[in-house]
C-alpha cells in the first residue's frame, strides 16, 4: 500500500508538471530557448472566438465533365473537317455524352478508326442508322468520369490553396470534405466579400476573336452564325452603381486560354487606373503571336469567366507574349485578379454551400461571457462542495481545479481549438466531474453510518462507487463521440472539451483524491474524516 | 451538511401509476405542441437561410431596421433584437436562400449602411447555410441521436441486463421528447448547438439511471429474499441523495451558463436545464418502475 501510494503520488506530480509545461506558452511569452525543448503550442481559438470566415464549397464536378466534352467536340469537329469526313450536328447531350451525325455511312470505318485512335476514352453508347445518315451517341467512360471529377476537386483545392497563400492569411485550413466539397477556414478575415470573390472565382481566362462580319443585334435576334456566340461586357459604374451590358459577337473557338500564363502583375496607366499585365510562357507566346498574326485588324476579346473585359483591335502581330487586361479596376480588385490569374483557374466552378463569418468584436464578447460563466459556475460548485463535504469537499475542489488544468493543457497539446460551445463543455464538466466525488463521498458516509472505521469506509467507498463512475462516464463519452463525428467546428469543440474533461475526471476525482485520503489515513493515522 | 436523512424511505414504487400518468401527459403535450406547430421549428443550421447580425453604436429603433430591410423585397425576413437591452444589436434572418448565397447578405449590409451610415454600425456575424447543407445536417443530427440511443442500450445491456437497458433508453426517449416539446412550446429554434445539448442529455441523463441500476444489482444479491419492487424502492432511496446532489451541481453550472453565457449559449443551457430536470425525475420515478413492468411482461427465467 505504501509503495503504491508513492507511485501514485509520482504520477500526480508528473501529470501536474506536464500540464503546466503545456499551459505556459498560452499564458506567458516564452523565451527562445524554450521552443524546441519544451512544448510551445498555444491554445488556439476557434473561428467563433477569434473571428474569421468558415466556408464550405461544392465543386460542380458535372461542369468539369461538360467542359471536357465541349473540348472534345471542338477537337473532333476540327479533326473531321481536316479528314474530310462529312458530318453534321455534333453536340453535347447532358454533361457526359455527345451526338454526331455522319452524313455518309460509307465513311463509317474511317470514323470508327479515328475515334478509336484519337478518342480512346469515348465509349460508343448508341448507333442508329436512318436514310443513309448514321447517328452516333458517344459518352465518357465511367472510370474517366470518376477521374475527371476527382481531378476537378483536387485541382480546385490546390488552386484555392495557392490563391489563399498569395492573399496572405495566417493559419488557414483548406481541406477536402466528402467527395466534392472543400472546407475553408480563414481566421481573422475581415472583408468576407473580397475573400469570397478571390476564392470563388473560376478565373477562366480566354482569348477569342470578335466576329465583326455579322451584326451583333441580328445575332441576338436569332440570326446567329453557327461558329459564333454572344458574350457580354458587364460593367459597373463606380459612382452611380449602374451596370451596363455591352454585347460582343465572338467566335466559339477559344484561341488561347490562361493555361499558358506565366505571370500576372498590377500596373497603373497615366490616369492612375489599375490594370493587370500578363505574360505567357514560351508556348503561349508562340500561340499568341500566331493568333495575332492571323487576325491583324480584327478585334481580340479578352474574356474572364464569360465576361468580356476588353476587345482591342490587333494592329500588328504581337511577339513576346504580353497582354494587358483593363476593366476599370480598383487597386484592390486588380491585385486580387492578378493573384487569381497567377494561381490558375478552377477546373470547375464552385458553389458556396455554407458561409459563416464572425467579426472579431463578437468573438471578444463571447470569450468574455464564456469566461465569466465559467468562473461563476466554478465558484458556485466550489462553495457548494466545501460547504457540503467540508475538508473532503476541498479535496474534490482541488481535483476539479486540476481537471480544468488538464483540459486546457490537452487542448494545447492536441492543437484542438477552443470554441464557445467548447467553453460551455468546460463549464458542464465542472458540474459533471464532481459527480464521481459525490458518488464516492455519499458511499463513504453510508459506510461510516454502518459503523465502519474511516479507513474501511474510504476503501469501500472508492471500490463500490468505481463501477458506477466508469459506467456513467463511458455513456457520456459515447454520446460525445457521436456528437464529434456529426458536428461541425464549434460543436466539435464542445465534444472535445467534454470528452477530455470527463476522461480526466476519472483520474482527478478518483485517483488523485484517493492519494490524499491514503496519505492522511496511513501516514498521519487520523481517526476522523471531515466529510 | 446533510440534505437528506439516511433513514429516508419514500415509497416511490407506490406512486408508479401517477408517475407514469404524469409522464405520458407531459409527452403528449410535447407531441401535441409539435403537431400543432407542424413539426419542430428548425433554426438556420437545419433549415438553411441567411442571418446577419448587426450592432449599432447609436440608438436605433427596431422599427427602423425592419423598415429598411422590408424595402428589399426579400421573402420571410425577420428582425429581432439580440442580447441585452441597450446594446442596439439586431439579428436579421432570412429563410430563403437563392443560388447565389452571398448576394442576400451583401444586399442587406449595403442597405443598412446607406440607411444608417457605415461608421455607426458593425456587421458582427453573417451566416449563410444552403438548403442542401441544412438537409444533410438534419439527417446527420437525427441519425446521431438515434445511434447514440442505440449505443446506450447496447452498453447497458452489456454491462447490466436487457431489462435495465430498455428501461434506461425509454427514460432517455422520455427526457429528449419532453426537451424537444419544451423547445417547441417556447418557440425556440432547433440548431446544431441544441442537438449538442440533446446528445449531452442522452449521455448524461443515463448516468443516474446507471447508478440506480448499479445499486439494484448490488441489492439483488444482498436481499435475495425480498421482491423486486421492494429492492428497487430501497435502491432508489439509497441513491436518492446522490441523484439530487450531482444534478444540483450540474443545474448550478447550467444556471450560470443560462444567465451569463451569452445569447448563443442561452437556448443550449435552456435545453440542458429541461433535460436534466426531467432526467432526474425520470431516474427516480420512471426507470425503476419500467423494470418492474418489463418483469411482468417478460418474467426472468432465473431469479438472482
Amino acid at each position: 500500500m505504501d509503495k503504491s501510494l508513492k507511485w501514485r503520488f509520482l504520477l500526480l506530480v508528473v501529470v501536474v508538471a506536464v500540464s503546466v509545461l503545456y499551459l505556459i506558452p498560452s499564458f506567458v511569452k516564452v523565451p527562445s530557448w524554450w521552443e524546441g525543448t519544451f512544448p510551445s503550442e498555444k491554445i488556439s481559438l476557434g473561428l467563433d472566438l477569434q473571428g474569421g470566415m468558415h466556408l464550405i464549397l461544392e465543386v460542380e464536378t458535372e461542369k468539369a465533365l461538360s467542359n471536357t466534352v465541349d473540348r472534345m467536340i471542338s477537337d473532333l469537329s476540327d479533326l473531321l473537317f481536316n479528314e474530310r469526313i462529312p458530318f453534321d450536328k455534333i453536340e453535347r447531350v447532358g454533361s457526359d455524352k455527345l451526338t454526331l451525325e455522319l452524313l455518309n455511312t460509307s465513311f463509317q470505318d474511317k470514323l470508327n478508326k479515328l475515334l478509336k485512335d484519337r478518342f480512346p476514352n469515348l465509349d460508343k453508347l448508341r448507333y442508329d442508322e436512318k436514310e443513309g445518315i448514321a447517328l452516333y451517341t458517344l459518352g465518357l467512360r465511367t472510370e474517366d468520369k470518376e477521374y475527371l471529377k476527382q481531378f476537378a476537386v483536387d485541382q480546385g483545392l490546390e488552386t484555392i490553396r495557392n490563391r489563399i497563400d498569395e492573399f496572405g492569411v495566417s493559419e488557414p485550413t483548406i481541406q477536402k470534405q466528402g467527395n466534392d466539397r472543400i472546407l475553408i477556414q480563414l481566421p481573422g478575415i475581415k472583408d468576407s466579400k473580397r475573400a469570397l470573390a478571390l476564392i470563388g472565382k473560376t478565373a477562366l481566362l480566354e482569348f477569342k476573336i470578335v466576329n465583326d462580319d455579322y451584326d451583333v443585334k441580328k445575332a441576338i435576334a436569332g440570326e446567329m452564325p453557327p461558329d459564333s456566340e454572344v458574350l457580354y461586357s458587364k460593367r459597373e459604374n463606380r459612382e452611380t452603381g449602374e451596370t451596363t451590358n455591352e454585347p460582343y459577337l465572338v467566335k466559339k473557338t477559344t484561341a488561347l486560354t490562361g493555361e499558358h500564363l506565366q505571370t500576372a502583375r498590377v500596373n497603373f496607366d497615366q490616369f492612375n487606373e489599375a490594370y493587370v499585365t500578363i505574360s505567357f510562357d514560351t508556348l503561349g507566346a508562340k500561340i499568341f503571336e500566331r493568333i495575332t498574326r492571323e487576325n491583324v485588324k480584327k478585334r481580340l476579346a479578352i474574356i474572364l469567366d464569360n465576361n468580356v473585359y476588353s476587345a482591342p483591335v490587333i494592329r500588328e502581330p504581337i511577339a513576346g507574349g504580353r497582354a494587358s487586361i483593363e476593366g476599370r479596376f480598383t487597386t484592390e480588385e486588380a491585385r486580387d485578379l492578378a493573384i487569381v490569374l497567377r494561381a490558375g483557374s478552377l477546373p470547375a466552378p464552385v458553389k458556396i454551400l455554407e458561409q459563416r463569418t464572425v467579426g472579431p468584436s463578437l468573438g471578444q464578447d463571447s470569450i468574455r461571457t464564456g469566461i465569466r460563466s465559467c468562473l461563476i459556475a466554478g465558484a458556485a460548485v466550489f462553495i457548494f462542495m466545501a460547504a457540503y463535504y467540508l475538508l473532503s469537499g476541498l479535496i474534490a475542489n482541488a481535483a476539479l481545479f486540476l481537471n480544468m488544468m488538464i483540459i486546457m493543457a490537452a487542448l494545447a497539446a492536441f492543437r484542438a481549438s477552443l470554441t464557445l460551445p467548447g467553453i460551455a463543455g468546460i463549464v458542464l464538466t465542472i458540474g459533471m466531474a464532481v459527480d464521481a466525488n459525490v458518488l464516492i463521498f455519499e458511499r463513504i458516509r453510508e459506510e461510516l453510518r454502518a459503523g465502519k472505521t474511516p479507513r474501511a469506509s474510504v476503501d469501500a467507498g472508492y471500490s463500490r462507487a468505481m463501477s458506477a463512475i466508469i459506467d456513467s462516464n463511458v455513456t457520456t463519452i459515447i454520446a460525445a463521440l457521436f456528437l464529434f463525428q456529426f458536428g461541425t467546428g464549434p460543436i466539435k469543440g464542445f465534444a472535445v472539451t467534454l470528452t477530455i474533461g470527463l476522461t480526466a475526471s476519472v483520474f482527478t476525482a478518483v485517483v488523485c483524491t484517493r492519494i490524499v485520503y491514503d496519505y492522511f489515513l496511513s501516514k498521519r493515522r487520523i481517526k476522523k474524516l471531515s466529510i | 451538511m446533510e440534505l437528506f436523512k439516511s433513514t429516508m424511505n419514500i415509497d416511490f414504487i407506490g406512486k408508479i401509476k401517477w408517475a407514469l400518468l404524469f409522464s405520458i401527459a407531459l409527452m403528449a403535450i410535447s407531441v401535441i405542441s409539435l403537431l400543432v406547430k407542424g413539426g419542430p421549428r428548425y433554426g438556420l443550421d437545419f433549415e438553411g437561410g441567411t442571418l446577419v447580425q448587426v450592432k449599432f453604436s447609436k440608438e436605433v429603433d427596431i422599427g427602423a431596421v425592419r423598415d429598411a430591410v422590408s424595402g428589399l423585397n426579400i421573402e420571410n425576413v425577420s428582425v429581432q433584437e439580440f442580447g441585452e437591452k441597450g446594446t442596439h444589436e439586431f439579428i436579421i434572418g432570412m429563410k430563403k436562400t437563392t443560388e447565389e448565397l452571398e448576394g442576400i447578405a451583401d444586399t442587406v449590409r449595403e442597405t443598412l449602411q446607406s440607411r444608417f451610415g457605415a461608421e455607426s454600425m458593425e456587421i458582427r456575424r453573417i451566416e449563410i447555410v444552403g438548403p442542401k447543407v441544412g438537409q444533410d445536417l438534419r439527417k446527420k443530427a437525427t441519425l446521431a441521436i438515434i445511434f447514440s440511443l442505440i449505443g446506450m442500450l447496447i452498453y447497458i445491456w452489456w454491462r447490466f441486463e436487457l431489462r435495465f437497458g430498455v428501461g434506461g433508453v425509454l427514460c432517455l426517449f422520455h427526457d429528449v421528447t419532453i426537451t424537444v416539446g419544451a423547445l417547441s412550446i417556447f418557440n425556440k429554434p432547433i440548431d446544431l448547438i441544441i442537438v449538442a445539448a440533446l446528445l449531452t442529455i442522452v449521455g448524461y441523463s443515463i448516468n443516474d439511471t446507471i447508478v440506480v441500476c448499479d445499486r439494484i444489482r448490488e441489492n439483488l444479491k444482498k436481499m435475495s429474499h425480498k421482491g423486486l419492487p421492494e429492492i428497487i424502492n430501497v435502491s432508489i432511496n439509497q441513491t436518492f441523495s446522490r441523484t439530487i446532489l450531482t444534478n444540483l451541481t450540474v443545474i448550478i453550472v447550467l444556471f450560470s451558463l443560462y444567465f451569463l453565457g451569452g445569447e448563443v449559449i442561452h437556448d443550449f443551457a435552456f435545453s440542458l436545464l429541461v433535460g436534466c430536470f426531467f432526467g432526474t425525475y425520470s431516474t427516480i420515478y420512471i426507470a425503476g418502475p419500467l423494470v418492474i413492468y418489463w418483469e411482468k411482461i417478460f418474467p426472468a427465467k432465473r431469479r438472482r
